[in-house]
């Protein structure tokens, strides 16, 4: 057992030490950070198009926001929070708004951290009904989900990679260090 | 961690983890091997970006050009994703002019009421030609997004 754990320490060093230098090759794009294309440049709209120059470039938007590496550029979590943006909740007057506090700590992550799964973050953007049932079971566990999986655009990985944080950010997800953390795997006491 | 340095044979027991324990290994090279496959030339759009071009373009106007950031600064997901109904898989909603004309889909803010109305043809149809449907910069959910 601890044979195999030290091997995938040195596993794991290496492999990172590897992503490490594969992303320098990609690196001319990735110090582009906190920069935006316009529309007319970013490869995706006709910059002959007749209301091109109706829309707002990214820059423009986003630049005032919290800052990220990745993604839009822009932490969204923080952007909303402290006010940056008040996007509307609802525009049918009958919907509920509901926001729950629980976080749920997963242990089954070989030798990286503890994956921290705030309800919070994500009930102040999305409806329950997002996630349950149709991704996520409404009981600690009852969801069968690897990191596999989750890289192949499923469970976390329909949003995380596709709009929200891309999971290149391994530690915003394995966030809870397993040698200082005391409490019990699962759902957590509120605070 | 600190006998690490010192290891001469970390090389041979990344081949020997791989072996102990194979799906780690196998995690562990797919990552390797995305990384490798994302491609190094521009980005397109910005991250989750989406492009409708079922029909557009067949039917003799441009892609359309959802822009995600756009939105989200106004409306929360659920907003979409729930009260309108928008499935969260690219190209798994049927949008069509016909529907959004009906309201729906986009149609259900495009109006002039919440949002400009449909009259601004060129505002949504803003694509090069050529483009698939799909959703930009990050991935299709099916690997991890890279910026
Ligand atoms: C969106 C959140 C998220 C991100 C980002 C993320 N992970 Fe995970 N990861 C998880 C979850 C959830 C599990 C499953 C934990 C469990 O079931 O106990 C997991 C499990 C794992 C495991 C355990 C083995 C397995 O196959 O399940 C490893 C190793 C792992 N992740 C590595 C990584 C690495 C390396 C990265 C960065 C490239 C990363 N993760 C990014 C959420 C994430
Ligand atoms: C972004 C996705 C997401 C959203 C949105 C979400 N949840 Fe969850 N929820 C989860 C995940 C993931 C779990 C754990 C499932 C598992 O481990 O199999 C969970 C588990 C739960 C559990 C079970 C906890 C236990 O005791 O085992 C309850 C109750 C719950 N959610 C209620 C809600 C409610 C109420 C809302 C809306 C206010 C909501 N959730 C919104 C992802 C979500
Ligand atoms: C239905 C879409 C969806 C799913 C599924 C989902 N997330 Fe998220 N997540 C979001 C959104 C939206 C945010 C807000 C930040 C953003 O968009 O980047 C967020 C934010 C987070 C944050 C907070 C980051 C911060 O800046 O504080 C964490 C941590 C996180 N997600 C982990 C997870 C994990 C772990 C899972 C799987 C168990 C998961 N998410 C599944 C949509 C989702
Ligand atoms: C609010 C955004 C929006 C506006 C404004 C808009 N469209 Fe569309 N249009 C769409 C979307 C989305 C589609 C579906 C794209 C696809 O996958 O082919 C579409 C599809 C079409 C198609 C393809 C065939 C069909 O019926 O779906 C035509 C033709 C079209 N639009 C013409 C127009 C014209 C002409 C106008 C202006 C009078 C207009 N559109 C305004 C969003 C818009
Ligand atoms: C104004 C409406 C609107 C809002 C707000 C919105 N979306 Fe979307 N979303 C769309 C449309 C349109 C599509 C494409 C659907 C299609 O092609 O059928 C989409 C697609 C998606 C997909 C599928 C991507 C894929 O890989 O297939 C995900 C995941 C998603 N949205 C998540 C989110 C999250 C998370 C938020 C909030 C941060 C959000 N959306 C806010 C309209 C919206
Ligand atoms: C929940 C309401 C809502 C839905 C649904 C919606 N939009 Fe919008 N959209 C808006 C609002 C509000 C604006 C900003 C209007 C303004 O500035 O006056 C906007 C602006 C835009 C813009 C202009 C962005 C810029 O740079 O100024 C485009 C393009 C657009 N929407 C396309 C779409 C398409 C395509 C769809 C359907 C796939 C869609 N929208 C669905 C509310 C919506």
């Amino acid at each position: 057992m601890t044979r195999i754990t030290q091997k995938q320490t040195m596993l794991t060093f290496w492999s990172l030490l590897l992503c490490l230098l594969v992303l320098q090759l990609h690196l001319p794009q990735a110090v582009g950070a906190g920069q935006w294309k316009d529309l007319t440049e970013d490869g995706l709209h006709d910059p002959d198009g007749p209301a091109i120059s109706e829309l707002q470039n990214p820059a423009e938007a986003m630049s005032e926001f919290p800052k990220d590496a990745v993604g839009n550029k822009v932490r969204w979590v923080n952007a909303l929070r402290e006010g940056y943006i008040e996007p509307r909740t609802n525009i049918l007057p009958g919907t509920q708004i509901k926001v729950l506090d629980m976080d749920i700590i997963y242990e089954r992550t070989g030798d990286q951290k503890y994956v921290l799964f705030p309800h919070r973050a994500h009930t102040e953007w999305l409806d329950c009904s997002n996630c349950h049932e149709r991704i996520f079971k409404e009981k600690f566990r009852a969801t069968p989900m690897t990191m596999m999986e989750i890289l192949n655009g499923n469970y976390c990985g329909q949003c995380h990679g596709a709009v929200s944080f891309p999971l290149t950010e391994c530690y915003r997800c394995h966030s809870v260090n397993p040698s200082t953390f005391k409490g019990k795997i699962g759902v957590q006491p509120t605070k | 961690m600190s006998n690490l340095q010192n290891n001469p044979n970390s090389t041979r027991s990344i081949i020997e983890g791989l072996q102990t324990n194979r799906s780690f290994g196998v995690l562990i090279l797919s990552l390797l091997a995305l990384l490798l496959v994302v491609p190094i030339g521009p980005a397109q759009g910005e991250y989750a970006d989406v492009v409708l071009n079922e029909q557009a373009e067949k039917e003799g106007v441009r892609p359309v050009i959802y822009p995600h950031w756009f939105h989200r600064i106004r409306f929360r997901c659920k907003v979409c994703h729930s009260e309108l109904g928008f499935e969260m898989r690219v190209g798994a909603n049927k949008i069509d002019m016909a529907a959004i004309t009906d309201g729906k889909f986009c149609g259900a803010c495009h109006t002039g009421d919440v949002a400009w109305g449909l009259e601004f043809c060129d505002r949504c149809h803003s694509g090069l030609p050529g483009l698939k449907t799909g959703i930009k910069s990050g991935s299709k959910s099916g690997g991890p997004g890279f910026y």
